[in-house]
């Protein structure tokens, strides 16, 4: 294995301690978010009480997850133990996210088949196996099929095809 | 009682079998079991995705379709699990154990015919079940206060947390997660926002669907992408004929039938534990039942009619709280829920009284459902051995498209399609943390209402927190929470080994990425 991976490996190994530490991480926003809005008293609660409660609650789970992660496992129970896949898929992972944020900006501006069309061509782009032309034909079918579902059946309000945006 | 039992079920059937209602409910059951046979995607997902097409229609019609999205999608991923191995969720890990085999010697057929009639069986006796346990259950509801519904509801979400897979903690981190998700938007009380930050798209809070389509959509599709082993087709050729088994056979399934029927509705009814716990409990016991134990796993029918049993018995025990109740036992009940919350309709004990049309036509839905199933499983074998060819890099690209367009349908506004992009990475993030998403969507949809009764208990009391243990029946809940609790603790201070593995997987609803990994000898 590449250093380079093995040194980002070792410093993702303890799992636990990150989940543990993201749950204190969340618990404190909230609790401290929530305590910016009016608490009221218990019998007349504001609407930071019920937050705050739960955000207080996190932080307490959390600690209870990340601390016996601390403690060094024993030989042998390392092996799933890392954050990341055995093998990541980075550019597979953007394609699926920027698949809606095409889907966004391609269907405000020029509406609903170039939209779907974006959409489906750039999820279609992380996969290891793809061509250009099964990822064309792909795309072209599921937006014949989507649109004529979604628009014409269905009736979503979407414009097929604009320029601009009306919306 | 049994006779307003029948009429009401009559009702039900009046209900259900109006044309427009009975058309929906085989649309749903045909789309569950087209989309439940595909690999990779599990009913979750399914029903996720699916979710926004019952937006136009009136309550009735789409509820009817929902469940039967999610039974057919079960009738679907038993085909998935016993022909490719591959358990598209939990419940069906155990079939693969025997059915696999049995595909492998080339009763793979056979093992679906049973497969199919068990099924029905099973959800039969669940459907009686909820018949005449319903009423019950909403009769003692309708003398509860807000403080027994908010014990309960806690009751029902440590249930659903802890108990279903992973570690308990980490259920319970999610389940506060979930609450939290839940009370972002407008205060209903005091018409404060919270947690907006400025965004007036947050004032009516979070979109259930950007939340499940996020967790079980994106964040499913991340983790399976070009991790899914290429599919082995070579058992998938299965005729018509292949599947009708043989007079030894369905005897020798009988009585694995009905025990799997009883352990499914006794699970069903203990909170949290859904189907997958019944089919792992279901094939534990039938080992142990079994003259011939040491055969489990290489293809003994029993090890996959029991388990498939008790699943359908108990998927369908599952709709008796979350009908009766108002309360959820998992994230599919949660979501089928969340849909009823979208027509407008508030669930609860008065459910029943108030839409009777609903809950009825629902109880007669699902056998119609399972006999629509039944007849549709059988000639369209073939086109669903088919459907198990089609590639994942096929299926995720089309899968992304019904998600966007989906959450966009639902406010018709993008805003919220960023919201699923966002939740979707969050999801995977969490998933790779070694945390389960399906109790975020159970806190997310219980939670306005938790709240809610927690205020008013609250206020009644005159803000004295002993009330929750000094009403008995709210006590009772509080004694049985405390009971989980200590449960967990006991297990886990005697160390993990003793347990039964359920579930090894961390990385998703489906553990399809390593079907050699799916638990090898649950409860022994």
């Amino acid at each position: 294995m590449r250093p380079s991976t093995s040194l980002l490996r070792d410093f993702v190994r303890k799992r636990d301690f990150y989940a543990g530490g993201l749950m204190i991480l969340i618990g404190l926003g909230i609790a401290l978010k929530g305590s910016t809005y009016r608490l009221g008293t218990p019998m007349h609660m504001g609407p930071g009480f019920f937050p705050t409660m739960l955000g207080v609650l996190l932080v307490l789970v959390g600690i209870a997850i990340a601390a016996p992660a601390l403690v060094p496992a024993a030989e042998g129970e390392e092996s799933d133990e890392s954050i990341l896949p055995e093998h990541p898929e980075w550019w597979a992972w953007f394609c699926i996210l920027m698949s809606p944020v095409l889907f966004i900006l391609f269907g405000r501006y020029f509406g609903m088949i170039p939209g779907t069309f974006a959409c489906v061509f750039i999820a279609a782009l992380g996969d290891r196996q793809r061509t250009w032309k099964s990822t064309l034909i792909l795309s072209s079918v599921v937006t014949i099929f989507g649109v004529a579902l979604f628009s014409y059946f269905l009736q979503v309000p979407m414009p097929v095809l604009t320029w601009g945006g009306g919306l | 009682m049994i006779d307003t039992a029948v009429t009401d079920l009559l009702y039900g059937f009046t209900v259900a079998l109006e044309p427009h209602n009975l058309m929906w409910c085989f649309v749903g059951v045909l789309v569950g079991n087209m989309v439940g046979v595909l690999p990779g995607m599990g009913p979750l997902a399914t029903i996720s995705i699916l979710l926004p097409l019952t937006f136009g229609m009136k309550a009735v019609p789409a509820i009817l379709m929902l469940a039967g999205i999610l039974y057919g999608g079960q009738y679907g991923g038993a085909i998935c699990s016993i022909l490719l191995n591959l358990p598209c969720h939990p419940p069906h890990a155990v079939t693969c154990l025997d059915g696999y085999p049995m595909t492998k010697q080339g009763r793979g057929g056979v093992a679906l015919g049973v497969t199919v009639i068990a099924s029905f069986i099973g959800a039969s006796w669940g459907i009686t079940e909820m018949i005449f346990l319903s009423p019950l259950l909403v009769r003692a509801a309708l003398q509860f206060g807000p403080a027994e519904v908010c014990t309960l509801m806690l009751l029902g979400l440590l249930a659903g947390s802890t108990l279903a897979r992973g570690s308990p903690l980490k259920g319970v981190a999610m389940t506060l997660i979930g609450l939290f998700l839940g009370s972002v938007g407008t205060d209903l009380e005091t018409g404060s926002e919270r947690f907006t930050f400025g965004m007036t798209e947050l004032d009516d809070g979070i979109e259930l669907i950007a939340l499940a389509l996020g967790l079980f959509g994106i964040a499913e599709f991340m983790s399976s992408v070009n991790q899914l082993a290429p599919i082995n087709m070579a058992y998938t050729n299965v005729r018509l004929k292949d599947m009708r088994p043989t007079r030894a056979d369905l005897k020798r399934a009988f009585f694995p039938m009905c025990r799997g029927t009883i352990i499914g509705s006794l699970c069903s009814l203990i909170p949290g534990t859904g189907p997958t716990i019944a089919s792992f409990v279901a094939y534990a016991a039938e080992k142990k039942v079994s003259k011939t134990p040491e055969k489990f796993g290489t293809g003994m029918l029993e090890g996959v009619v029991c388990p498939e049993t008790a699943t359908h018995s108990s998927i369908q025990g599952d709709f008796i709280p979350t009908m009766s109740l108002g309360i959820p036992g998992d994230a599919v009940m949660a979501l089928l829920l969340g849909a009823l919350m979208i027509q407008g309709i508030v669930p609860g004990p008065q459910l029943i009284s108030q839409h009777p049309d609903i809950f009825w036509g629902l109880v007669a839905s699902f056998w119609i459902g399972n006999i629509i199933l039944v007849i549709l499983n059988v000639p369209l074998i073939g086109i669903w051995c088919k459907m198990l060819a089609i590639p994942y890099r096929f299926l995720y690209p089309s899968a992304m498209f019904f998600v966007c367009i989906g959450v966009y349908a639902a406010n018709n506004d993008f805003f919220q399609v960023g919201e699923v992009a966002v939740l979707g990475m969050v999801g995977y993030v969490l998933l790779r943390l070694g945390f389960h998403p399906a109790p975020v969507v159970l806190g997310f949809v219980l939670g306005p209402r938790f709240e809610e009764n927690f205020r008013r208990a609250m206020l009644i009391a005159r803000g004295d927190f002993s009330v929750f243990v000094t009403r008995p029946i709210s006590a009772f809940f509080v004694g049985l929470c405390v009971l989980l609790i200590a449960t967990q603790v006991y297990v886990r201070l005697r160390g993990a080994k003793t347990i039964p593995k359920i579930e090894t997987d961390h990385t998703g609803t489906s553990p399809q990425m390593t079907p050699q990994r799916v638990p090898v000898t649950p409860a022994e």
